[in-house]
């Protein structure tokens, strides 16, 4: 088997006198999907945080393509959550994917013909090449999600990490984006960790998930994980979880872990 | 005072030629610097600084006026002015809420400051009128020379940090996440902008750089979101005003800000009318698109 694209070792995190999570062990090949899920505060996001290199691990060892993780990485695409950009800004949808060639080099915005190249198949594999060159913040949350997706796949990434990319989205905007995801990672082979408090988008393509609750941790198979007794056992309370028409709902847990219900409500906000 | 006589005093074109020839050096200078503010200013606008650059000119005109008083470079105190202000703006306010209350406690401070230095100072008092309100006609040939090389210095500096100062000013988290290394970025990025404030200072004066540090690109984003069209705007927007500024006001015995400032704002609304009318017909254009390719993608 190939070595894996991401490594945590026996990782520990804790603020404080909270533990976040500890004894950390987990590998994602490339190609593989993992959806990291809990409820809110049991360090989902620190996850992505640690692996980004912004919060150091308490204890434990993070390797990217077999290197100790750095602050912020080229070889990791990161889809972050939606949230609308300033009315303005002067970017249109084209240049904040080309940010994702060529962002990091010195000197003016130009692009060689191959990279605009890649821009335009990026665009074009998400369904965005209509609004390519509108004023990014003129677009709906779910069009500027697809051109993050685009952003974020098109410098090839060894990893993409994605941070409730679903957020504030309706469902129908929910389900393409989560599958254009699924889409790219098969198309360029690319390891997803994508964090979530609602796993039912993404239950489809999800090869293992990572469940994150009261200080504890599962990792496996939807099948293996999202059961009545394992999460019991790690919420410390009857909890049941139930198959409805493809869905998962999580009832009984304590506060916040009923989040897998939540997102008809969040629907009605968006 | 007639109306007739308020009109030869606010533009007068006798003896035009003559006061060209005088003052050509004041208007490449001037030209120099509505380059400086016209392609900054595109990253005070997306960067929301615009409120920071108030602030850091009030300190400059504070460190312009202690120069002015010890006898020192009135550009070098201005500067050293604007890069403190900008440094602690930069440095303790990451975030916009807390860099505005630092920008509202500094800024009184700085201008309480000048007003003491210039109380204090006893020479000509064209001198002091200058700094708040702009005097590049009587800027001279050692002061012009400071001014040119601090401004191609700014320039040149954005010119080579151009990419990926875009890519971290719209898009912070994500530079983040693919290592650019943001904040560096962003100190560098206040440092320039305490250099271009401390130059413009010279020719609008403190109190009006936003003019020219501000409204040419905020003027241009009504118009384009192109990354290429919007500085090249702002540019031409900024060297209009000055350049304009200067030569209106050449036969006048006032100060040129304020022909600056006019033309500035003449140009903004222009653009947001232009803008708006663009707005109605693009945005249901654009919907036409989207909604033509959202049918297109499976259900």
């Amino acid at each position: 088997m190939a070595a894996p694209v991401l490594e945590l070792t026996d990782a520990r995190l804790r603020y404080g006198d909270r533990e976040l999570w500890s004894g950390l062990d987990l590998q994602v090949r490339a190609g593989e999907f993992l959806a990291v899920i809990g409820p809110n505060g049991t360090g989902k996001t620190s996850l992505l945080r640690a692996i980004l290199g912004q919060v150091t691990l308490t204890s434990g060892r993070i390797e990217l393509l077999g290197q100790p993780v750095g602050r912020g990485n080229d070889r990791i695409g990161y889809v972050p959550q939606q949230k609308p950009l300033d009315q303005g800004t002067p970017i249109r949808a084209r240049d904040l994917v080309a940010f994702g060639v060529n962002g990091r080099r010195w000197g003016l915005p130009h692009l060689s013909p191959a990279e605009r190249r890649r821009v335009d198949e990026a665009l074009d594999a998400v369904g965005a090449t209509a609004y390519a060159k509108a004023p990014v913040a003129s677009l709906s949350g779910g069009e500027q999600q697809r051109v993050r997706i685009a952003q974020s796949v098109v410098g090839n990434p060894a990893l993409l990490l994605c941070d409730e990319p679903l957020l504030s989205l309706d469902l129908a905007h929910q389900r393409a984006v989560s599958e254009l995801i699924d889409e790219q990672r098969r198309r360029i082979d690319t390891a997803v960790v994508f964090v979530t408090h609602d796993v039912n988008p993404i239950l489809g393509m999800v090869d293992r998930v990572l469940y994150l609750a009261g200080g504890q941790f599962r990792v496996g198979t939807p099948d293996e994980v999202l059961r009545s007794e394992v999460l019991s056992e790690m919420y410390g309370t009857t909890v049941d979880v139930f198959h409805s028409r493809g869905r998962i709902i999580v009832v009984g847990g304590p506060e916040g872990s009923e989040a897998h219900a939540h997102h008809i409500d969040e629907e009605k906000h968006a | 005072m007639s109306g007739s006589d308020v009109w030869s005093q606010i533009f007068d074109f006798s003896d035009y030629g003559a006061l060209l020839v005088l003052v050509h050096n004041s208007i490449l200078a001037g030209a120099l610097l509505g380059v400086v503010g016209g392609l900054i200013g595109v990253f005070v606008m997306t960067r929301d600084l615009a409120f920071a650059v108030h602030g850091i000119s009030e300190l400059s005109f504070a460190g312009a006026a202690a120069a002015l008083l010890l006898g020192a470079n009135v550009v070098a105190g201005s500067a050293a002015g604007s890069l403190l202000a900008a440094l602690i703006i930069g440095i303790l306010g990451a975030r916009a809420r807390e860099r505005n209350s630092i920008i509202a406690v500094l800024m009184p401070f700085g201008l309480g400051l000048g007003i003491l230095f210039l109380a204090l100072y006893r020479g000509r008092s064209a001198n002091k009128f200058g700094l708040l309100t702009g005097q590049i006609v009587s800027v001279d040939d050692p002061q012009l020379l400071t001014l040119v090389i601090v401004s191609i210095v700014v320039v040149a500096a954005l010119l080579v940090i151009w990419r990926p100062l875009t890519f971290a000013s719209v898009d912070a988290e994500v530079a983040t996440a693919r290592g650019l290394p943001v904040r560096t970025l962003s100190i560098v990025f206040m440092v320039l902008l305490g250099l271009a404030v401390a130059v413009s200072i010279q020719v609008v004066g403190a109190l009006l750089v936003l003019s020219l540090l501000v409204t040419p690109a905020a003027a241009a984003m009504r118009v384009t979101a192109s990354p290429l069209v919007t500085p090249l705007l702002s540019v031409a927007f900024a060297v209009t005003s000055v350049v304009g500024g200067i030569l209106l006001a050449l036969g006048g015995g006032l100060p040129i800000s304020p022909y600056v400032t006019t033309i500035s704002f003449a140009i903004y609304l222009i653009c947001r009318v232009v803008g708006a009318r663009r707005d109605v017909s693009g945005r249901s254009d654009r919907r036409g698109r989207a909604e033509a390719a959202s049918l297109g993608f499976r259900p």
